[in-house]
């Protein structure tokens, strides 16, 4: 079967600094891959390009075999590609409702937005993702909640939309236990459904447990591409991504 | 939910605009307590009654902006060529009035995605940018016209005229195009994905454009927009005046811009307010006319204006300051 999405070759420079040197990535349909690297190695540089919101240098993109021209990031939602992304890529002064529906407004022709429907939605997944608050509602000011709430509207945006393939760039960063094992189960659904996941942790337990593949970065190149099977444990995972940065340097 | 819950809803939700409404209140009482024979005086009234549709037209489209992280200047001089294009095809050429008013409000809007580009591809602040292009325009207009009016009198007799400044019972006609301008601009600023996304650029365009947002489009898109609202105001004030000059609408580009923002439209953007605009628009409308209307000097007009202004975005503080 065709891989969901695939890079091949894409190379990424800002100014003088590469961030990305010639990249080969899959994702195939119904998996969940891992990807690790150490700060600045270039993963959110990675999935940026991969969604369309950075141009790759050079290289291609292939979304169900098909090649991606004029890749950008609406094309990429169309494809039913959605991304938590590490800065969270809400806007503060707006509503719940209108972040969650952010570039995917619900819509009336001539581009009246349901205003009702989207406001029943919200609510109903705000009570899904559980916010304890009893003052949330769907008009509340995201920039109102905590760190831990606003990551929550971040990925229930991003799981909500019946998306295929969800790209998540450390979404358990500002999270408490609770909340972390809730994105866990997220994911784990996900994957239940037959979606795929495109996971990036800093805590190599979390990343072990819940992908089949992982995909090591370092510094702009991918140095690994290892099954869960080849790995067998997490420590054999940190041993592994030890022993690339010491080659590095 | 009970009735106490849903009126406070109301007043928090719509702090800004019910603020705005609460400074024409106050403005209109003081003209009241200082005078009512004046204040019940058709004459006190009709300045305003022409003055502050025009505002309106301006005014709104700058709101959107605003909100957008940008600011435009040039409307005050798009304000003169749009109504310089109309006129001049109507003197020179000859076409049907009602075709030129179209051509107007084309011409306004190609200043308006011309000022867009610049912004976007340019990558010139829209401050710099839109003050440079209100120069520009106004001295390609001192120029093309040789510094001299055009008068446009024969428009008296076409039907547009009526439609377009007549009276409806008594009601000067702008007033009806500029609250059926309002109208339009709140369902497009709240309930339409043009607004949303203005909205959300202004706050974070980095968001936004993750998120899918043509952001370069939406931006040029909403300078046109305040190119469509300068056509219009131009338009409007000459078909009133039944003359064209080439100094036309400069004084309003200060008057607009307070309106904006003593309306409750904060500088910071991903914030605005379409009804405070209309009432913000209304303080500074009454301002500039009132004062003399009252009798008393226009010498204390600006320091009337300027105290004003100063003291409703003092008041506006109480909403807070950016989230972030
Ligand atoms: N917009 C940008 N402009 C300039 N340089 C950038 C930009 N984005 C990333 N970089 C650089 O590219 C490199 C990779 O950054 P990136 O954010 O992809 O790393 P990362 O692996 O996600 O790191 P972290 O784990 O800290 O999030 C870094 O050196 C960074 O400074
Ligand atoms: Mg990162």
């Amino acid at each position: 079967m065709e891989p969901i999405i695939e890079l091949r070759n894409i190379s990424k420079n800002f100014g003088g600094i590469t961030a990305l040197n010639s990249v080969s990535l899959e994702v195939n349909e119904g998996e969940v891959v891992g990807l690790i690297g150490d700060n600045g190695a270039g993963k959110s540089t990675l999935i940026k390009t991969l969604v369309g919101v950075h141009q790759p240098d050079l290289g291609e993109i292939f979304i169900r075999g098909q090649r991606a021209d004029n890749w950008n990031a609406k094309k990429a939602r169309e494809a039913k590609i959605e991304t938590v992304f590490q800065d969270r890529a809400l806007t503060p002064q707006q509503s719940i409702v209108w972040n969650i529906f952010m570039g995917k407004e619900l819509r009336y022709p001539l581009g009246f937005i349901r205003v009702k429907e989207q406001q029943d939605q919200a609510n109903r997944i705000i009570r899904e993702i559980g916010f304890t608050s009893k003052l949330i509602d769907a008009k509340s000011q995201v920039g109102n909640l905590s760190g831990g709430e606003r990551q929550g509207v971040a990925i229930a945006r991003a799981i909500y939309n019946d998306a295929e393939l969800i790209i998540l760039d450390e979404p358990t960063t500002a999270l408490s236990l609770i909340e972390t094992q809730k994105v866990f189960d997220f994911v784990n659904n996900i994957k239940a459904k037959g979606r795929s996941v495109l996971f990036i942790g800093h805590n190599i337990f979390h990343v072990f447990d819940i992908s089949d593949r992982f995909v090591i970065l370092d510094r702009g190149k991918v140095v690994h591409q290892l099954e869960k099977s080849d790995v067998d444990s997490p420590e054999n995972l940190i041993k592994i991504m030890k022993e690339t940065v010491e080659k590095g340097e | 939910m009970n009735k106490e819950y849903t009126i406070n809803s109301f007043i928090s939700e719509n702090s800004r605009p019910l603020s705005s409404l609460f400074y024409f209140v106050l403005i209109m009482t003081i003209f009241f307590t200082s005078s009512p024979e004046v204040f019940f005086s058709p004459k006190f009234h009709q300045a305003v009654l022409t003055v502050y549709p025009i505002i309106i037209f301006l005014v709104i489209p700058l709101v959107f902006v605003v909100t957008m992280g940008e600011i435009d200047l040039s409307f005050a001089s798009n304000f003169a060529f749009a109504s310089w294009i109309f006129s001049l095809l109507i003197k020179t050429f000859s076409i049907d009035p009602f075709l030129a008013f179209l051509f107007g409000i084309l011409a306004g809007a190609f200043i308006g995605v011309l000022m867009g580009c610049l912004v976007v591809y340019g990558r010139i602040s829209s401050l710099v940018a839109s003050l440079g292009a209100l120069f520009l325009i106004r001295g390609f207009l001192f120029v093309v016209s040789d510094s001299k009016s055009i008068t446009i009198i024969e428009i008296r007799n076409h039907w547009i005229y009526d439609l377009l400044v007549g009276k409806f019972f008594g009601l000067p006609m702008q007033f009806i195009w500029a609250g059926i301008f309002v109208i339009i601009s709140y369902f497009l600023y709240h309930r339409h994905v043009f607004g949303a996304h203005i909205h959300h650029i202004g706050d974070n365009p980095e968001s936004a454009a993750q998120m899918g947002i043509n952001v370069d489009r939406t931006r040029i898109f909403c300078f046109m927009f305040c190119g469509i609202g300068a056509a219009l105001a131009g338009m409007f004030s000459t078909l009133v005046n039944f003359t064209w000059w080439p100094t036309q609408g400069f004084g309003y580009l200060l008057l607009a811009l307070a309106s904006v923002f003593v309306g409750g439209t904060p500088t910071w953007g991903g914030v605005g307010t379409i009804f405070g605009a209309v009432f913000g628009s209304g303080v500074i409308a009454y301002m500039e006319t009132g004062i003399v209307a009252m009798g008393w000097s226009g010498l204390w007009r600006q320091f009337f204006n300027g105290l004003i202004i100063i003291l409703a975005l003092l008041g506006h503080r109480f909403h807070g300051n950016r989230i972030r």
